[in-house]
């Protein structure tokens, strides 16, 4: 099986994932052989190549056949895993360095991605006879042990409250939007808007997966209240799933296969090794932006990535951008989306614009441009790659209503998630209940400026406090994040280092925050900060915890 | 742009097979009693419409489960702000509960074991990532749910292998059938990771037997594999043998501390025994902890909205309704079934003898005009688009013998199931020349029950009494 790659790489680029090979293999090897060297020969014609290339072959040939009869004997007690034993094997020949040109020719073999085989492999070595997928494996180490993870579980044992417990753990890691009231529409609003809708029998039964009309409506128009009305948003392009990461997971399903990968500028949201990588064995190559450019992200070094996972024969699908930016805060301006654009154009790759926070932009300067606004004017070719995932959650702070949006120009692509939602659809009782709250336009004006200006003070607070404490961050004008540099604190500029400030500030200091390995930052000592949970009154307390943990360390230094 | 994944483009979700055909036939000419009156009647959709007016008067009761209230105060806050993927406690007891009740409380079930998911069809397909690799294959007995070669399939790349069952033994599950897909699947070159049944069986109606069930954990202890029981219809047993879970039979043998019992799983919604399916309410349990904790966390990818949660531990909670409702659905069910099955047995059709669900098994087989499957998809198609009924073909559900229908009673009225059975009647009995005159007089019988029909649809408990009884 082994012996056969090098050429099927060849002839027939990154389908090997379906290709069981056990048995015959020396057969087939013969035929793929002869098969691509004719092509070779007669088409170019040339002598040398003809004489050459066979001799060649031959010498490969003898060398895989003396390594596969090793193989053999090993592989004959785990027959049954045909398809992962055949395809990891070859990774695992690659450090030979006699053999360079082949190597070249084997990491093009990703029908498999890395991460996918390394979970073939892992249920073998849990041992029992009957296994769960390999998927579960490494859905189960990847979570735990990551400091994302951690901090979490430390909160929900041990959550800070004012007066009921002042010792806990204050929750700076995950955004939630506590202190906006939403309570108000709901008194507003009398009990008719729901239970008006439940007592109709047509709620309890099969609807839409992708969501009801109205609430599409409704949410397109949010959208464009969202992006102050510089675009509006047509409600026929929407899929409605429940929650953002279903959003993402769908679109990664749809737009790329098992062994592609997606380019993701970073720092990046913690959350996307769980949503694009998970289920779907799709890979993500992340493309690393420095402080020294302000974490903007490089045409050139984006260029650099796509063609270094081109060499390696990784497919590239897409590229997923953050706007308002996740964990910085930043905006990408006109001129970056046309140059993203430009990119995708020229790759021919998809954009995921992962809009979130769109309606959480409260910074004065800079302005939020939908990645909408921007294909609105281009050609249809240039929009059908562009997708939008929007999230009511976030700036409602709806989270427990589970329901987010696909806002896409691609035909194909909204009807394939529209089948995908009935894995993920949108309870119908919820979805009354969005329609009776948002649908209101003088409501939605209200509770995004309402947002906005919280934000905004909380926002300013925090930075204050901070740079008292002699810690800045970056301009953020979006989200709930604050992208704080505290690489003046850690004590080895590693990641070790970064991990043992976030242990300070976890146990010492009781602030649960997410530190920027996590985000796949690849300068140590950069945290990020979620400021949308605190109340003005919470900000000094978080400050005296930060300043306790800075004290510790320099006295340490 | 032909830049789309090969799942998005090809056609394994399997839309396209005549299930959905079927359906989208319906949604361009729906049967209405007054305004069209010579649509097509869906009976492809196994909808419980039934006992809709026992939720409604319990939510006329109980306002503040709606409103985010309780005990008058309002929780919207907390509930808007949940997050946990583990779901709301007091929604997971309750859920526990319910299931043990549907089950004779023979059984107990433990809620830290229970998986939330965005409807059953999501709890499958989670299993399916957590116990199949691409490439793997679960046995399922044949006929099943069309739905299926997508849920199963279509984004996990598992594979599914038939188990032959056969009209011979009223399509029960046997030792060699087991066997027989086994190795078929072994020729194939596929692992077999497990056996999937539905429990009682989607499309047949029928429960599972304990001799059947006492076979399927032999051979998944014998190969080493597991064993998943889809048990959504379990509260629509409406007449003996009653229904039997996976987890009784474990209990009685005794099997609960042995790695079998890690190795069974069992999924189950509210969508079909309480007839809520817009509210896409499931769950996965399972005794392999890894397999919870797994699941769990890939249930963030379709996770039930805090306030269907807590709506629903409001609603099951109240044990003199959930009591109430199961008997009262049931005998419904058994109701409306008779009527189906007395209605084609005068128009000389039969039936699989059947004791759950919201469908019949119907054997057309005499009315074909071969014994081919091209002749069940001509009859189909003359039933879909003459007889103007929307009935799935027994090869969507992928049944090996040709001339088996499944027919769903429960989403319509009883009226429109009239209609229905007339039209099916005219058909077997002399084909076009009644017809017409047959759907004439039918106008005319609809049109003096307008009365009745609307109140049916308001679907108040009271007014509809004397229609069930």
């Amino acid at each position: 099986m082994t012996r056969t790659e090098p050429n099927r790489s060849r002839s027939s680029n990154s389908d090997s994932d379906k290709n069981s090979g056990n048995g015959g293999g020396g057969r087939t090897t013969a035929m793929r052989v002869i098969v691509p060297l004719q092509g070779v020969v007669q088409g170019r014609g040339g002598l040398f190549l003809g004489s050459v290339i066979p001799c060649a072959f031959f010498y490969f040939l003898q060398f895989y056949l003396k390594r596969n009869r090793k193989n053999d004997e090993s592989d004959n007690s785990g027959e049954q895993n045909s398809s992962a034993s055949s395809s990891s094997s070859p990774n695992s020949g690659l450090p030979d360095p006699t053999r360079s040109q082949s190597a070249g020719h084997l990491t093009e073999l990703t029908g498999l991605p890395r991460s996918l085989s390394r979970i073939l492999l892992s249920p073998r070595n849990s041992g029992g006879a009957v296994s769960v997928s390999g998927r579960v494996n490494c859905v189960l180490k990847g979570g735990d042990s990551s400091p994302y993870y951690v901090g979490q579980k430390r909160v929900e044992e041990d959550p800070y409250d004012e007066l009921g417990n002042p010792d806990g753990v204050i929750q700076l890691g995950l955004a939630q939007n506590n202190k906006l009231s939403l309570d108000d529409w709901v008194l507003e609003n009398p009990k008719e808007a729901i239970s008006d809708g439940l007592s109709i029998s047509g709620i309890a039964s099969y609807e839409p997966s992708d969501g009801l009309l109205e609430l599409k409506m409704a949410v397109a128009g949010f959208m464009s209240e969202a992006t102050k009305n510089s675009v509006s948003f047509d409600p026929s392009q929407l899929v409605l799933t429940s929650g953002a990461s279903s959003a993402i997971e769908i679109l990664s399903f749809c737009l790329a296969d098992s062994g592609n990968a997606f380019l993701v500028p970073t720092p990046c949201s913690p959350g996307y090794d769980r949503d694009v990588k998970w289920r779907t064995g799709v890979d993500i190559i992340h493309v690393p932006c420095r402080s020294a450019d302000n974490f903007n992200m490089s045409m050139v070094v984006l260029d650099r990535a796509f063609y270094q996972a081109k060499k390696r024969g990784v497919r590239i699908r897409g590229i997923i951008i953050s706007n308002p930016s996740n964990p910085m805060g930043s905006l990408l301006s006109r001129e970056n989306l046309y140059a993203l654009l430009d990119f995708a154009r020229e790759r021919n790759i998809h954009i995921i614009s992962n809009e979130i926070f769109a309606g959480s932009v409260h910074g004065e300067e800079g302005e939020f441009v939908s990645m909408a606004e921007i294909v609105d004017t281009e050609e249809n070719i240039d929009r059908e790659r562009v997708h939008i995932v929007y999230d009511l959650s976030k700036d409602l702070s709806f989270p427990g209503l589970r329901s987010a949006a696909i806002y896409s120009f691609n035909e194909s692509v909204l009807s394939a998630s529209r089948k995908l939602t009935t894995l993920s659809p949108v309870s119908s009782p919820t979805q009354h209940l969005l329609i009776s709250a948002i649908s209101n336009p003088k409501n939605v004006q209200r509770l995004v400026k309402t947002n906005r200006q919280r934000l905004q003070s909380i926002y300013t607070e925090l930075v204050k406090g901070l740079k008292e404490l002699g810690i800045e961050c970056t301009r953020s004008n979006g989200g709930f994040y604050c992208w704080a540099d505290m690489r003046g604190l850690i004590s080895s500029y590693s990641e070790k280092g970064e991990i043992e400030l976030w242990n300070k500030l976890l146990n010492i200091g009781k602030i649960n925050v997410i530190p920027g390995s996590c985000c796949h930052c690849i300068e140590p000592g950069w945290f990020r900060i979620c400021f949308s949970n605190l109340s003005e009154r919470d900000v000094p307390v978080v400050m005296n915890r930060i300043r306790k943990v800075c004290e510790t360390c320099k006295s340490q230094n | 742009m032909g830049l789309l994944s090969k799942k998005a483009t090809c056609n394994t979700h399997g839309q396209d097979s005549s299930y959905f055909l079927g359906w989208e036939e319906y949604e361009k000419n729906p049967y209405d009693e007054i305004k069209n009156p010579d649509g097509i009647i869906q009976m492809g959709l196994a909808e419980n419409q039934l006992s809709f007016d026992l939720i409604e008067s319990w939510l006329a009761k109980n306002p503040d489960a709606a409103n985010f209230k309780r005990e008058g105060q309002s929780i919207f806050r907390e509930l808007a702000l949940f997050q946990d993927y583990h779901g709301l406690p007091s929604f997971k007891n309750a859920m526990a509960d319910f299931m043990s009740e549907n089950r004779g409380n023979r059984v107990s079930f433990n809620p830290d074991k229970l998986v939330l998911t965005a409807g059953a069809t999501s709890a499958n397909e989670t299993l399916m990532f957590c116990l199949a690799d691409r490439g793997d294959a679960f046995l399922l007995p044949t006929p099943y749910y069309p739905g299926f070669d997508r849920d199963l399939k279509w984004r996990t790349g598992a594979e599914i292998v038939p188990i032959q069952c056969t009209s011979a033994n009223g399509f029960r599950i046997t030792k060699s059938a087991l066997e027989e897909a086994y190795e078929q699947a072994q020729k194939l070159n596929l692992k077999v990771k497990g056996v999937l049944i539905t429990n009682p069986s989607n499309p047949l109606g029928t429960t599972t037997t304990r001799t059947e069930l006492n076979h399927l954990l032999d051979f998944i202890s014998r190969k080493k594999i597991h064993l998943i029981s889809d048990e959504i219809y379990s509260g629509t047993v409406f007449t003996s043998p009653g229904f039997i879970s996976v987890m009784e039979v474990l209990k009685d043998r005794k099997l609960e501390n042995t790695d079998v019992f890690d190795r069974v799983h069992i999924v189950y919604s509210l969508s079909k025994d309480l007839g809520l399916p817009g509210f896409r309410v499931g769950v996965i349990y399972s005794n392999d902890d890894f397999v919870v904790s797994a699941a769990t966390k890939m249930s963030s990818f379709g996770l039930i909205s805090s306030q269907t949660q807590y709506l629903l531990s409001t609603l099951l909670s109240d044990k003199n309704f959930t009591k109430n409702y199961l008997e009262e659905n049931q005998i419904r069910l058994k109701n409306r079934h008779k009527k189906l099955v007395s209605g084609l047995e005068a128009a000389g059709i039969e039936c699989l003898k059947s004791n759950a669900g919201l469908f019949c098994w119907v054997d057309m087989r005499h009315l074909l005009k071969s014994n081919t499957f091209e002749a069940e998809i001509e009859l189909w198609k003359k039933i879909v688009y003459e007889v103007k009924l929307n009935i799935s073909p027994g090869s969507s559900c992928h049944c090996n013998e040709p001339g088996w229908f499944r027919v769903c009673f429960a989403n319509m009225s009883e009226e429109t199931l009239k209609v229905a059975l007339d039209r099916l009647k005219g058909f077997v009995d002399g084909p076009s020349s009644t017809r017409r005159s047959q759907i004439e007089h039918q106008r005319l019988k609809n049109l003096r029950k307008m009365k009745v029909s609307n109140w049916v649809f308001r679907l108040s408990f009271h007014d509809r009494e004397p229609e069930e009884r």
